[in-house]
Formats: structure tokens, C-alpha cells, sequence
């Protein structure tokens, strides 16, 4: 690849290592070659690299794929996960889920990346439902405007949901942003 | 997602009234000072051959990189003084400070040579600085003092400074690239425009050589700490080194982007009839950046290749 298509969150090969390209800040004094500053992202183990290319200059990108997997359960440091089309099981560490573990429950379907036979990253649903487990009860809101409050769903994440929500409900979740949407029915 | 464009677009308001004004200011600097203004084709079928600014193709012609060869046309017809705001478009270039289709001012004045332009650039920033009453112009954490003459440095003390070489003698276009960008412009004033001078001659586009100094063609940028405005030559009116130059840059663009371009050969008929001249191309959207306080180019354009 010409490294004038590199953009953000291509993923790229240096050494054998894939990176994701976190940020870009393209530079072209006068009339020169183009510079490219590109933050690097190892995608093996999260740390980041800055490097520098220049107009004219070739990079590998990284063969990544994406494959269907259903999230199983959690044991140790580790989330099982299992391949819906040859039900083979892979293990993730907790440091490749990250964040995500928030809204990682069991039985989820999620799209992992893969570089060749190593995962490197969930893609969760858009959106989740989830059983609220734990929630203050409201102090009557001395306002008009919307109130949140505090609530604690199933994977044990604490989010904010309007005040009218109580413990049992299931409400909906947008994963993107960790925010509430709307609740689906009362159990 | 039409709430977050018409914010955005609400949002650019001030800065588009500027833009507007800005454009009237410059039109009456240029007017006031003998300047005809002129209008030549964004759409034409040869550029001039330069390695690394990359043209979209236009149904076998091309999108105009740069109004250069058309008014140097009409400066071999006898005009001497020119000026237009240009649509110009340059594929790949995109960032803070680069919209692949962006608007250059450009003007040409005969008998004059770059260091009268580079004094008609001062001119212009503090008539404008003036007009909207500025006395300074903050950008972003900098704020530069424009009090007239700029500083000057030339090329060759700036990488002796900051990168500790000296690409006059020691030509290497690479390195002179990747320093330009990593050590050079990096290193310079944050509170005074500077005037970087005397390119070497292997980057002298279509720059003339100085006749005292072979080594260095007199050509000469603008800078606003990192933010580079304006790029002037003396015009190289020579045809025969003009042409040898388009040769190599021609089969440079074939040995490294595989591409053929074509020589412009009306230009180059022209050449022997345009005057000794002085030239100048700035980019108004970075101008009007400086002008606005703007810390991206979309803050002063519309419609962004991102968002068009």
C-alpha cells in the first residue's frame, strides 16, 4: 500500500507486528515530498509507537479478518469465547477486551478480529439489553430536567438511567458510548 | 445527522463574514496598486510537471494544480501586473492545514523580483491586519508580532541552526525534505512570521537561480511558526533551463508514480516573451485562518472533502 492511503485505523505491518494507525498528521512544506507522523498502535499488546513516512515510501497492510464469536464465560484472567460456525473455543486476555468487559455478557454475540489465528479485538452489538441488578432508589427530583441516577447492570458496570427505572427492569444500552436509551419491559 | 451539519455550518458564520471581507480587501490593495485581476481555467489540459504535487484527472485533462503557467502566459502578452484568486486541487493533500481542493491567491508583477514581493506580502498582512484592526494576529497558544520587515533567514542558516547541515552544499533532497518538516520548520520564530530565503537549487521549482550564488535559486517562504503562507520566486524566464527542468521532473514522475506526463510546450513558447518577473502563491485559506484565529482549514471552508 502507498503510504498516501494510510488513514486512521488502517491497519498496517511493521516487522511482523500489526498496528492500527490511531492518528495521522499529514505535513507538505513547498513543494517537497509529503510527510506523514503517524501514532501507531501495536495491536498485540496496546503500547503505543510515533513514526514518520514520506511520500513515495510502500507499507504492508496488516491481513486482518473478522470472525463470529459467542462469549461464553469468564475464568481467571481469561474470556472464552466460542467460534459459531466450528464451535472451536479461544481465549482472550482481559487486557485485549479492555473497556469492553462493561458490556461483555454471557451469550453475546461479537465480531473478533483475528491476525491470522490471534484475536486482537471484540467489535460488541451496537446495542445490548441488560438486567438492572442495583439501583438507588430516586430522591424526588427537585427540577424539571431530565435526572439520572446511578444504576448497576448484570456485568457489574455502573451506568447512568433516568430516575423512573428500578431494579429488575431491562433497558436497553448503545455500547458506543456506554449510555442508556431506553427500557424494553418490566420482569 | 443534518443537526450536526447545520451546527457545523452555523458555526463557521463569523469566520465566512471574514473570508468575504477579507477578499474585498485584498481585491482594493490589489486594485489600489495597478493590479488587473483575472480568472484562467480550473480545468486544463497540461500542469506543470512537479513530483510530489499529485493532479486529479479531469476526463483526459486535468483539475488545475496552480494558475502559474496561464498567467505567465498572459505576462508574455505584455501584462505586467496580475492577480487571482484561484480554485486549485492536489490530490492526497488533506490535514489541519490541507484540503485537497483549496483557493490560492496568486499574483505576478514585472521588473520586480522576489524580495519586492516578499515586501508586498508584508504590505498586504498589515493592511488587512490594519483594516480589521489587529495590531498582532493571535493564533491558537501563538501571537506574532507583524511590525514590518519580517524576519529573514535564509535556507541555509536555518538548517545550520536547526538541523546542522548545509543543504547548499551538500545536496540531498531527501534529507532536505525530512528535515524541512521534522527539525526545520519546528524550529522556528513563534512570535515573528519568518522569511525563509534562498532555496537550494535542486528545490527551485520554477524558481531562477541567483545570479551571484549558483547554489541557490532565489525562491522564498512564508512561515507563521509551522503554518506556511506563501511560497515566492523571482520567475525563472529562461526557457531552455525551464525545459530541462520539466524533463527531469517528467521522467522522475515516470521512474516513481509510473505515470507519463506531457510537456507544456504553449508555456514554454511563451517563456521567452514574459519579463523579468516576481511571483508569489499564497493560500488564502490559511490566511484567512491566521485571520479568524482558525486552528484547521475547516473552520474556514464549507465543505471539506470530509464533509462535501
Amino acid at each position: 500500500m502507498d503510504v498516501a492511503d494510510i488513514h486512521k485505523n488502517v491497519k498496517i505491518l511493521e516487522d511482523g507486528i500489526p498496528y492500527t494507525v490511531d492518528d495521522l498528521e499529514f505535513t507538505k512544506p513547498g513543494k517537497g515530498r509529503a510527510i506523514y507522523r503517524v501514532k501507531l498502535r501495536n495491536l498485540i499488546d496496546g503500547s503505543i509507537t510515533d513514526k514518520t513516512y514520506h511520500s513515495g515510501e510502500k507499507v504492508d497492510e496488516a491481513r486482518t479478518t473478522y470472525q463470529q464469536e459467542q462469549y461464553l464465560y469468564k475464568d481467571g484472567d481469561h474470556y472464552i469465547f466460542m467460534n459459531t460456525e466450528n464451535y472451536e473455543q479461544i481465549f482472550v486476555t482481559e487486557a485485549q477486551i479492555g473497556d469492553k468487559k462493561n458490556f461483555l455478557k454471557e451469550g453475546t454475540l461479537v465480531d473478533m478480529l483475528m491476525f491470522g489465528e490471534r484475536p486482537i479485538d471484540i467489535t460488541l452489538p451496537n446495542f445490548i439489553e441488560f438486567k438492572v441488578l442495583e439501583s438507588e432508589v430516586a430522591i424526588k427530583a427537585q427540577t424539571i430536567s431530565p435526572q439520572l441516577k446511578a444504576a448497576t447492570i448484570e456485568t457489574g458496570a455502573v451506568i447512568g438511567v433516568p430516575t423512573f427505572i428500578n431494579i429488575g427492569d431491562i433497558i436497553k444500552v448503545d455500547t458506543r458510548t456506554g449510555t442508556y436509551v431506553e427500557r424494553i419491559n418490566k420482569k | 445527522m443534518m443537526d450536526d451539519e447545520r451546527r457545523h455550518l452555523l458555526q463557521l458564520e463569523s469566520n465566512l463574514k471574514k473570508r468575504v471581507l477579507i477578499y474585498k480587501l485584498i481585491r482594493r490593495f490589489f486594485e489600489d496598486r495597478g493590479f488587473l485581476e483575472v480568472e484562467t481555467p480550473v480545468r486544463v489540459p497540461v500542469i506543470a510537471p512537479e513530483p510530489y504535487i499529485v493532479p486529479f484527472e479531469s476526463d483526459g485533462w486535468f483539475l488545475s494544480t496552480s494558475p502559474e503557467l496561464h498567467m505567465k502566459r498572459m505576462l508574455a502578452a505584455g501584462y505586467k501586473k496580475l492577480f487571482q484568486f484561484s480554485r486549485c486541487f492536489r490530490k492526497g493533500e488533506q490535514g489541519r492545514l490541507h484540503n485537497p481542493e483549496f483557493t490560492m491567491l496568486e499574483w505576478y508583477y514585472a521588473n520586480a523580483g522576489y524580495l519586492v514581493i516578499i515586501q508586498q506580502i508584508e504590505d498586504l498582512v498589515a493592511y488587512l491586519a490594519g483594516a480589521m484592526e489587529f495590531r498582532r494576529i493571535k493564533h491558537g497558544k501563538l501571537d506574532f508580532d507583524i511590525s514590518t520587515p519580517w524576519s529573514r533567514m535564509t535556507v541555509r542558516d536555518a538548517y545550520i541552526k536547526f538541523a546542522g547541515w548545509d543543504p547548499t552544499t551538500k545536496p540531498d533532497p531527501l534529507r532536505f525534505d525530512i528535515d524541512m518538516a521534522g527539525k526545520v520548520i519546528p524550529g522556528l520564530s513563534k512570535d515573528h512570521p519568518t522569511v525563509l530565503l534562498d532555496y537550494p537549487s535542486y528545490a527551485a521549482a520554477l524558481a531562477r537561480i541567483k545570479p551571484d550564488n549558483p547554489a541557490v535559486a532565489e525562491r522564498a517562504e512564508i512561515f507563521f511558526g509551522e503554518l506556511e503562507l506563501a511560497n515566492v520566486y523571482s520567475e525563472l524566464v529562461d526557457a531552455d533551463v525551464q525545459k530541462k527542468r520539466f524533463v527531469e521532473a517528467i521522467g522522475q514522475i515516470e521512474k516513481e508514480q509510473g505515470k507519463k506526463m506531457q510537456m507544456p510546450d504553449k508555456f514554454i513558447e511563451a517563456l521567452p516573451f514574459i519579463p523579468e518577473c516576481g511571483g508569489v502563491a499564497l493560500g488564502i485559506d490559511r490566511l484567512v485562518m491566521l485571520l479568524c484565529n482558525a486552528a484547521s482549514i475547516d473552520e474556514v471552508i464549507t465543505f471539506t472533502a470530509d464533509n462535501a
